[in-house]
């Protein structure tokens, strides 16, 4: 049998359908989730997507965070199972507090999107395992709100404790402190970040490489092994 | 409001606009937001209580975000 990877759709998410493709491509069996719905579908790890969930009204991901589904995940985060939060979703992440800091408008004020570089910096979380240390990725990034800040002392914790999960490379998009473009929860479960990894799982589209698909291989191995 | 040490690059925008549009002498911007909340029955200790909850868990974040409740009649 093999694991089911849940994706949400919030009133406003784009990038569902990639997601679910994306799972489908590393192995897994997709399963797609409302966002009025408390139930989980029994699935063994859920990816929040991009998009303008609710409009990003109040701000990106504020609203989603109080939504039914996210009661479940909440429970379910805190509890080990395995979440992925990709751009709006990692906006959702930070808003719901399974993971530290915010996101604010890019420092420039415009939406970009281009082909990130990122360095993997941590390889041991549930959704990098597939990637080695310091592996150096392509992926799309695409966004608004894209500008990741936290206090000093908070941005000094995740340095310390290897939690700054990806770091922009060649140039920093958005003003992120740090070039943070993505971090994890100290269980390594929650995993967040603004570039899209599930645009960049065929050769056809998106960069033209498959960089993004060990995102969803990692999980796979990790769930069927587990 | 954004706490002070968060760069507010909205207020920045309108703060370089200024002189453009010949208003001269203002050092900083900061730009923030505003919630007119119309209370149902009286505005009393616990509908305050509410409120603040209300700003500290859902309307502000309170990572980067400052707020205050006042009260207008």
């Amino acid at each position: 049998m093999t694991a089911r990877i849940g994706v949400v759709t919030f009133p406003g998410t784009l990038d569902d359908q990639d997601a679910l493709r994306a799972a489908r491509l590393a192995g897994a069996e997709p399963v797609s989730l409302w966002h009025r719905d408390k139930d989980l579908k029994q699935v063994d790890a859920v990816v929040l997507a991009g998009g303008f969930s609710y409009g990003d009204y109040l701000r990106a991901g504020a609203i989603s965070r109080f939504s039914p589904v996210m009661e479940s995940i909440i429970e379910q985060a805190k509890a080990g199972m395995p979440v992925l939060g990709i751009c709006n979703g990692f906006q959702v992440l930070t808003e719901a507090h399974l993971l530290p800091g915010a996101m604010l408008r890019n420092n420039h004020l415009h939406f970009i999107c281009r082909d990130q570089k990122l360095r993997v910096e941590n390889a041991e979380t549930a959704w990098t395992a597939d990637y080695e240390q310091g592996q150096e990725i392509s992926v799309p990034l695409k966004n608004m709100d894209g500008r990741y800040v936290a206090d000093e002392r908070t941005l000094d914790e995740l340095e310390a404790e290897g939690r700054v999960a990806f770091r922009y490379l060649d140039m920093n998009p958005n003003g992120s402190l740090r070039d943070i473009a993505g971090v994890t929860n100290a269980a390594g479960n929650v995993v967040g970040l603004m570039p899209h990894p599930e645009h960049a799982v065929e050769p056809l589209i998106g960069t033209g490489g498959t960089d993004g698909l060990g995102f969803f291989t990692s999980i796979l191995k990790k769930l069927v092994n587990a | 409001m954004l706490k002070p040490e968060i760069l507010d690059p909205q207020g920045q925008a309108v703060q370089r606009a200024l002189p453009r549009l010949g208003f001269d002498g203002i050092a900083d911007v900061r730009q923030g937001k505003r919630f007119e909340l119309e209370v149902e029955g009286p505005v009393d200790d616990a509908a305050l209580a509410r409120i603040h909850e209300m700003a500290e868990t859902f309307l502000a974040n309170t990572v980067i975000e400052d707020f205050t409740v006042k009260v207008e009649s």
